[in-house]
């Protein structure tokens, strides 16, 4: 035994250090976007004191889908087939409404093979945050343009992107996903705040994250790499994120400031950069992203939060326990049941 | 004796001699949607009320109102509930059809038909019988737009009166059949009575069919092979159910949410299941899987081109290996194939659904009765083996209606596998996912969310080790697939055994499965009285196959293999399985028309083929 004290290690609320965090070590490429992603859902997971066992994570096919080898490993992790993670997902919530479900996605991933799933898993409104690490490519076929790459981008090879981009965001708020936002893979604070609002929020949190493929898509030309981002980035807010364990002790002003209340009593605050802006209006959220696309700015930050309307799982009514452990006596109904069946059908 | 009492039949006029009784089949010709579906079953149900054997096969176009439909009902003493192909009672309601319907009858036949069609033009070699429905109906249903719904329970009358069926047994099915609704039964009553009345004043019975009283329906019950499996499926303790609506599976799943709903909301009016209707079969497997990865009692219910839907997470579930139940409901496909017409073609490609090697086990229902207890047999063995079990049923049982014996309340526990909790952990202090511990291929699993920090695993497709770790080294891809080879071989000795039927001395063997069981018990019986053929009869009830089955080949001469699709699909699993020199013995039946078998056309091809 030692006889010097030694520091204790930092821990967060639950006791636990950051490298309970922590996951395998990454093989995507030196500064690739989606390792600071990584970093940041450590962050976030770690300041929120989320116990790691709680949460599921889930992912598709391609780069990104494979990140989540590289953060916490003391969650369970899924790495299913492409473009169907939103399918797998919505399986295991339903089985265990007590996961916090995480799902890492591509560009690729998401907005061409996965189109059909991501819709239908942003209208369902099923409590999970859905991460689309976004940049423009296929990395892991070599650098073919996905379905968000902005028309007149440039591959590489000089190859023009000729067909207009699937903002995620816009459809996500179309179609119903509750907490909807933009960021950038580059910037630590707004994206560390957003994810820490994700874990409070309970229903769709649906974060495109621009996440530059230093490799594929980070030349001139391109407009999904780290110059053309820094260049043409526009913040919609500034913000900051007061946890519900945590005291509340600065004030803000209501007329620059919009303060959202989490579900779990957490307060997103947002300081309006732009006059009038307001995070829980549908409509003026569809309107602002389509003028950024007409002025081709990479618009960041919360387009639209929604803590009132029901989540999928609220919806189905299920018992509180999980319906992956009800015991028999719960899951198959006396022989009283039976026998009033069969009375039925003599 | 079973059949030497159903003599040859003659013209018309000879038929009033004989007397035909408890072995018939009534065809009734209607157009879909035209509420004929409730005369029918009040029909179906008032036979069966009268202790005869029966069955009733809906023969239904894709099409919601307005095409032509058929209703088969076979009553049989000998309890022969497969399809005959021979109707000996066509009603025919339908202008449409009625002239086609008429000409394919045998001679003998008896034709209740509307009088306006006047029928009876068209052949002088069957009886028929005129009833002038929109008057009949008129007098008793003053409403003019319910007419059209009522007027199809008048033939039920008629059939009633012509073939000695007592109109007190019709009550009581048109009872059962409306239920609280008072005034339609009362209608439909009236209606039925009127037919009654009618025939009894105005036409002379000339035909030899009668239905008497019996007694071997006591206690029995009416249901379909999706209802049962509905309710298997219920008992066996399934949690959460996601699908996509595809005929001729729906039913499957909106007979279990009824069910649910009456026998599985808690006190608190809490569900303890979750049943969403998924954007495609592609999410509704996802969904399935997801929930078996985080530990439900999941399932999915569809057809084959749900199935095809199904192929790459069906193999993704097969290396990462996770549970869930798949009903596949065959029917003839795809895209505008004959959805509404029965198959047994996807044995092969659900057998090997999905690419690289991978192989599923099929549990393979012949009756009302095992869609309910092999209900149960599926979520036991996807757990305990931990992978997708396929319910292999189709149209023809999924949809008709069958008799059957109440269900026997399962007496076998659930069984969830090898799942490790918090408990188990701090007493391993770790684990290994796919280690085979125990020699049977099968690995320990944890569930997300059990709260051990050795509880989390990476879950992944093929490319892993033991550990579950990504691997792309030669030997950990071997030795994992070697280990999952071992699985499946364990998977035999606990897949349901076949049923066997057996004399002493037959050199001929017959191998089916599902639903042509009922055509082949009846065609043993045939082959047996008409051409002295004895047979063995061996039923499959799973895939892989067990040693039963190697025995039973080993020990005939000939063993035909009956199925209903072209290609011999099971014989061809058969002879992977099989040592090379028993292969020569299979001969394969194949009946492939969209209709269920018939006795009959086993009956002539397999005396055929044995050059009789």
């Amino acid at each position: 035994m030692a006889t010097t004290p030694t520091a204790e290690p930092k821990s967060n609320r639950i006791g636990l250090s950051v490298i309970d965090y922590k996951g395998g070590k990454t093989t995507l490429c030196a500064g690739c976007g989606h390792n600071a992603i990584s970093e940041r859902i450590i962050e976030a997971m770690y300041d929120m004191g989320v116990q790691p066992e709680r949460v599921a994570k889930l992912s598709g096919i391609g780069c990104s889908s494979k990140s989540p080898a590289y953060f916490m490993n003391r969650s369970h992790s899924f790495n299913s087939v492409h473009g169907r993670m939103p399918s797998v997902a919505t399986g295991a919530m339903l089985a265990n409404r007590n996961l916090i479900a995480l799902g890492v996605s591509g560009d690729g991933d998401t907005a061409s093979i996965g189109i059909g799933q991501f819709v239908h898993l942003m209208r369902r409104n099923l409590p999970m945050i859905y991460i689309i690490e976004d940049n423009g490519v296929y990395g892991l076929t070599k650098g073919q343009f996905s379905a968000t790459a902005d028309l007149g981008s440039k591959l590489k090879s000089g190859v023009i992107n000729d067909l207009p981009p699937i903002d995620t965001c816009g459809l996500a708020i179309e179609l119903g996903a509750t907490f909807v936002g933009r960021s950038f893979s580059g910037d630590k604070r707004q994206l560390s705040t957003m994810l820490k609002a994700a874990i409070a929020h309970h229903g769709t949190v649906m974060l495109d994250v621009v996440s530059p493929c230093v490799t594929f898509n980070d030349h001139e030309g391109s407009t999904k790499s780290y110059k053309y981002v820094k260049d043409h980035e526009e913040t919609l807010q500034e913000m900051s994120f007061v946890p519900h364990f945590e005291e509340i002790d600065v004030e803000y002003d209501p007329g620059t400031t919009v303060n959202v209340t989490m579900h779990d009593g957490s307060s997103l605050r947002l300081r309006k950069l732009e006059e009038d802006y307001d995070p829980t209006n549908r409509i003026a959220a569809m309107t602002r992203l389509s003028q950024a696309h007409e002025h081709g700015e990479v618009l960041t930050g919360v387009f639209y939060v929604n803590t009132k309307a029901p989540s999928f799982l609220d919806m189905l009514n299920m018992v509180d326990q999980p319906l992956a452990t009800l015991p028999e006596s719960v899951t198959r109904p006396g022989k009283a049941a039976l026998e009033a069946a069969m009375e039925e059908l003599r | 004796m079973a059949t030497t009492d159903i003599a040859p039949q003659g013209t018309g006029g000879q038929l009033g001699r004989k007397r035909i009784v408890n072995d018939m089949s009534i065809q009734v010709a209607t157009v879909n949607g035209s509420g004929s579906q409730s005369s029918n079953t009040v029909l179906l149900r008032a036979i069966f009320q009268m202790g005869v054997p029966i069955s009733g096969k809906n023969l239904f176009p894709s099409n919601i109102a307005g095409l032509p439909t058929w209703y088969t009902i076979r009553a049989n003493k000998d309890g022969y509930i497969g399809r005959k192909k021979e109707i000996d009672f066509l009603v025919a309601m339908n202008a449409e059809t009625a002239q086609d319907d008429v000409m394919s009858l045998a001679a003998g036949a008896s034709v209740l038909y509307d009088e306006p069609l006047g029928l009876d033009k068209l052949r002088n070699d069957l009886i028929f019988y005129s009833v002038p429905y929109d008057k009949l109906v008129a007098a008793v249903c003053p409403e003019a737009k319910l007419r059209k719904l009522v007027k199809n329970m008048v033939y039920v009358g008629v059939v009633a009166q012509l073939l000695e069926i007592e109109m007190g047994e019709v009550e009581k099915a048109i009872r059962k059949q409306f239920a609280a609704k008072v005034k339609a039964a009362n209608l439909n009553l009236a209606a039925a009575q009127a037919g009654f009345d009618y025939a009894k004043a105005s036409l002379q019975k000339r035909g030899a069919f009668y239905i008497e009283r019996m007694n071997k329906t006591a206690g029995k019950i009416i249901i379909d092979g999706n209802s049962a499996a509905a309710l298997g499926c219920m008992f066996a303790g399934c949690t959460v159910v996601t699908w996509y609506p595809i005929t001729p599976s729906s039913s499957l799943v909106e007979t279990m949410i009824d069910y649910m709903k009456d026998y599985r909301i808690g006190p608190d009016g809490k569900a303890t299941f979750a049943i969403v209707q998924a954007e495609d079969e592609l999410a509704a497997i996802g969904m399935v899987i997801g929930a078996g990865w985080a530990g439900a009692r999941s399932m999915t219910a569809t057809a084959g081109p749900g199935i095809s839907l199904m192929a790459e997470f069906a193999g993704l579930a097969y290396y990462a290996e996770i549970p869930g139940v798949i009903w596949d409901i065959q029917r003839v496909g795809p895209s505008t194939g004959l959805p509404t017409r029965t198959s047994q073609g996807d044995i092969l490609c659900t057998a090997f659904l999905s690419h690289g090697d991978t192989k599923h086990i099929m549990l393979i229902p012949n009756s009302a009765a095992e869609c309910f207890s092999m209900a149960s047999d599926a979520f036991n063995l996807a757990e305990q083996f931990q992978t997708l079990v396929f319910v292999m049923s189709d149209l023809d049982l999924g949809m008709n209606n069958w008799m059957s014996d109440p269900f026997e309340y399962p007496t076998t526990p659930i069984k969830r596998g090898k799942v490790l909790d918090k408990a188990d952990l701090e007493k391993l202090g770790g684990f290994a996912r796919y280690r085979d511990l125990d020699g049977d291929g099968v690995g320990y699993r944890t569930l997300p969310g059990t709260e051990h920090p050795a509880a989390a695993y990476f879950t992944r497709g093929s490319g892993h080790n033991d550990k579950s770790n990504y691997s792309e080294r030669p030997d950990d891809y071997e030795n994992n697939m070697e280990r999952l080879n071992r699985k499946f071989e364990t998977a035999r000795s606990f897949v349901p055994r076949p049923e066997i039927l057996k004399g002493e001395k037959a050199k001929i063997g017959i191998i089916a499965y599902g639903t042509s069981h009922w055509g082949i018990i009846e065609s043993r019986d045939q082959l047996r009285n008409e051409y002295a053929i004895e047979t063995d009869y061996l039923r499959l009830r799973a895939y892989p196959f067990t040693r039963e089955v190697h025995d039973f080949i080993e020990q005939h001469e000939r063993v035909y293999v009956v199925e209903q699709n072209r290609d011999a699909q099971m014989l061809t699993l058969l002879k992977l399985d099989l040592k090379p020199e028993l292969t020569t013995r299979l001969r394969s039946i194949s009946h492939l028309d969209g209709l269920p078998l018939d006795a009959r056309s086993v009956t002539d091809e397999l005396s055929t083929m044995e050059g009789k």
